[in-house]
């Protein structure tokens, strides 16, 4: 039996022995071609790579990753073509897509997990479906062999962070802060015991994301942490970039920077 | 938990995991006190004393010979509410649910300016602070209601995002909430949203189908045959349907935004929508073949809204409900017969329920006496609606 996206992404995590690198690519931001290029050129830096479907209403997200969503829409990108980019990438480091679940429904779970799984994809993160809502597409995820990708949030009570333990799979993203992505978190006590916390009721690896933009913050975070995930900077690097070739010479540079910080 | 959280397959909680504690604190409190006499008899008071219920049954006799409703045209008078539209029943029923979790701030999304002027009259009336989103077109077209927020304290947050309309504003609305969620109740104005606000919102507007059934029944000795409402969440429309969901001899229509007509841009979720996710909740849904939710248009800014409250779409799955659609220009002429033959400017949200039973005259008369839910009224819309008729002051 081949290998399930989940036994890949926990081995990822096993074989590197240090925390991961999760940089976010959001599909289609700036165009099409560029998000591939993009992602490509951090895929030599990144442990796992994320990679976004832009949706039009995405309740997560904060003005940044909003509005490069909504860029990536106006120029015609396609869950599709993001699943396409992902079969590109399938050489590179595991790949897991952020989809909010209208996208999921509107092609019918069972239908949009085999999709990814024949692109290679290893998890999909959905964050508007929480854990109790999620038994359809974890069903259909498991059958392709995707790992469903549960969020724990500082919120998250002991109850909810055991149910979320117990389902979980390849690993869990903790969101840093109680709010949206692109704002600014700090390492400090409260966090440090909210990794503590999740670690008591959850046995997958922890990836903390949400306001992370600096190597500093991602190695404190790789101390508690199994990994760290990068979004909102990146898009932000990429979107000041003067042109494409700067885009792209930003995107790399910012990933050795990150995955430097990260190595022991 | 006895609170309902689906109606049918629809509802549902589908909302980053950082609010899901606050909905589980919100569907306690509302099951704590939701039949708790202190809670009630506060309520009871404010809503006689300060809302003005029970808001009067009237009929339209003019109207009802204009249109031929030979067994009688009855409208539910909400645009007699403090505030002037059934909104203020919902704000002050959640703002006093969110001084009892011990909340220090209110927010709230509005499409109209009803919502957000009832939840900042509500705020402004327990003293806590309030910031209502808008979308920029929308503050555009009822610049009335912008202006009364602002008086009564609250901040009106303007929202650039999609069309710069509910939708917009109701994500923004969700996104503070998810940063602030600790000390921040949001106030949802429709029956929308994650549960258990679909059920809350219902519930405290069940008074205007309560009190209907009732008056009706003094006044005409029989139910209605039909109720109309317009239908944009639909919470007016879930309040009055409440009342006679289990008189299954009551006709039930609801009136979604047809816009400019069949050919063109509408707000007509339940006739040409198909079910998805959007705030929270599993509902019938305008979209595109990707799931990409498409952009609503109404000439009134409270329909305009590409999703519907998920009891609304279970009501039209097992028929009974009846959803139809009256477009922009079919409200505006009812507007202004309202207006010139029974002297009430209604809301052009509530414009649309008018439109329907005019235009449905023929049908609905043999099922006898039509109860309209006049579910606000026209002030606010006066700018725009005098623009599209050619109405204007000057001298």
């Amino acid at each position: 039996m081949p290998e399930s996206g989940a036994e890949r992404l926990e081995r990822t995590f096993r074989d590197a022995g240090r925390p991961l690198f999760v940089p976010y690519v959001m599909g289609g931001y700036p165009d099409i071609d560029a998000s591939r290029r993009h992602a490509q050129l951090l895929a030599p830096h990144a442990d796992i790579i994320e990679l976004g479907i832009p949706f039009s209403d995405p309740l997560a997200d904060g003005p940044t990753i909003q509005a490069a969503g909504q860029a990536a829409l106006d120029g015609g990108t396609r869950p599709m073509d993001v699943l396409d980019i992902a079969g590109d990438l399938r050489d590179g480091p595991p790949v897991v897509v952020m989809t909010y679940f209208n996208t999921v429904i509107a092609q019918g779970a069972d239908e949009f997990l085999g999709t990814a799984a024949e692109k290679g994809v290893a998890g999909v993160i959905v964050p508007d479906l929480p854990v109790d809502e999620a038994d359809d597409v974890r069903r259909a995820a498991r059958e392709a062999g995707v790992a469903l990708i549960a969020l724990a949030a500082p919120t998250t009570d002991d109850d909810r962070m055991a149910a979320i333990g117990e389902q979980a799979e390849g690993f869990v993203y903790l969101v840093a802060v109680t709010g949206v992505t692109g704002g600014e978190m700090t390492m400090d006590d409260r966090l440090r015991a909210l990794v503590a916390r999740a670690r008591r009721h959850i046995p997958v690896p922890l990836v903390v994301g949400f306001g992370v933009r600096t190597p500093d913050q991602a190695s404190q975070i790789g101390e508690v942490a199994d990994g760290v995930v990068i979004a909102s900077e990146i898009i932000r690097r990429i979107g000041d970039a003067p042109d494409p070739g700067a885009a792209d010479a930003a995107v790399g540079e910012f990933g050795a920077g990150i995955a430097e910080a990260l190595r022991p | 938990m006895s609170v309902n959280m689906r109606f049918g397959p629809y509802g549902g909680r589908y909302v980053p995991e950082t609010v899901i504690g606050a909905l589980d604190e919100l569907t306690e409190a509302y099951e704590r006190y939701k039949d708790d006499p202190d809670f009630l008899s506060e309520l009871g008071v404010l809503l006689s004393h300060y809302v003005g219920r029970p808001t009067p049954l009237y009929r339209a006799r003019r109207l009802e010979q204009a249109w031929g409703i030979d067994k009688g045209l009855w409208f539910k008078r909400e645009d007699l509410c403090h505030t002037g539209a059934h909104k203020i029943n919902n704000a002050l029923g959640q703002v006093l649910l969110a001084r009892r979790m011990g909340k220090q701030r209110i927010i709230a999304e509005t499409g109209a300016g009803q919502h957000g002027v009832a939840t900042a009259t509500a705020s402004a009336l327990v003293g806590l602070g309030c910031r209502v989103y808008m979308g920029r077109t929308d503050m555009q077209r009822q610049r009335l209601n912008v202006i009364r927020m602002r008086m009564l304290g609250a901040e009106v947050f303007p929202v650039d995002s999609g069309s710069g309309t509910l939708k917009d504003a109701t994500s923004e609305a969700i996104r503070d909430w998810v940063t602030n969620v600790d000390t921040t109740h949001y106030i949802i104005g429709s029956a929308v949203g994650p549960a258990p606000y679909p059920e809350i919102v219902a519930e405290f507007q069940s008074i205007i189908g309560i009190e209907s059934r009732a008056q009706m029944l003094e006044e005409t000795g029989a139910l209605p045959g039909t109720v109309v409402a317009c239908v944009g969440g639909g919470s007016n429309a879930i309040g009055i349907f409440r009342g006679f969901l289990d008189d299954p001899e009551v006709a039930l229509v609801g009136v979604e935004a047809g816009g400019e007509g069949p050919a063109g841009r509408h707000g007509a979720s339940l006739a040409q929508g198909r079910p998805g996710v959007l705030h929270g909740s599993y509902s019938y849904l305008l979209q595109d073949p990707d799931g990409q939710v498409a952009e609503a248009h109404s000439v009134s800014a409270g329909l305009d809204y590409p999703g519907v409250g998920p009891e609304h779409s279970h009501l039209r799955d097992i028929g009974r409900v009846r959803y139809v659609n009256a477009t922009d220009d079919a409200a505006l002429s009812a507007f202004l017969e309202c207006s010139r033959m029974e002297g009430l400017i209604p809301a052009l949200e509530t414009s649309h329920a008018l439109a329907h039973v005019r235009d449905a005259a023929a049908e609905l008369r043999g099922a006898g006496p039509v109860l309209v839910c006049l579910s606000g009224r026209g002030d606010k819309d006066v700018d725009q609606a005098g623009a599209a008729l050619g109405i204007d002051a000057s001298a």
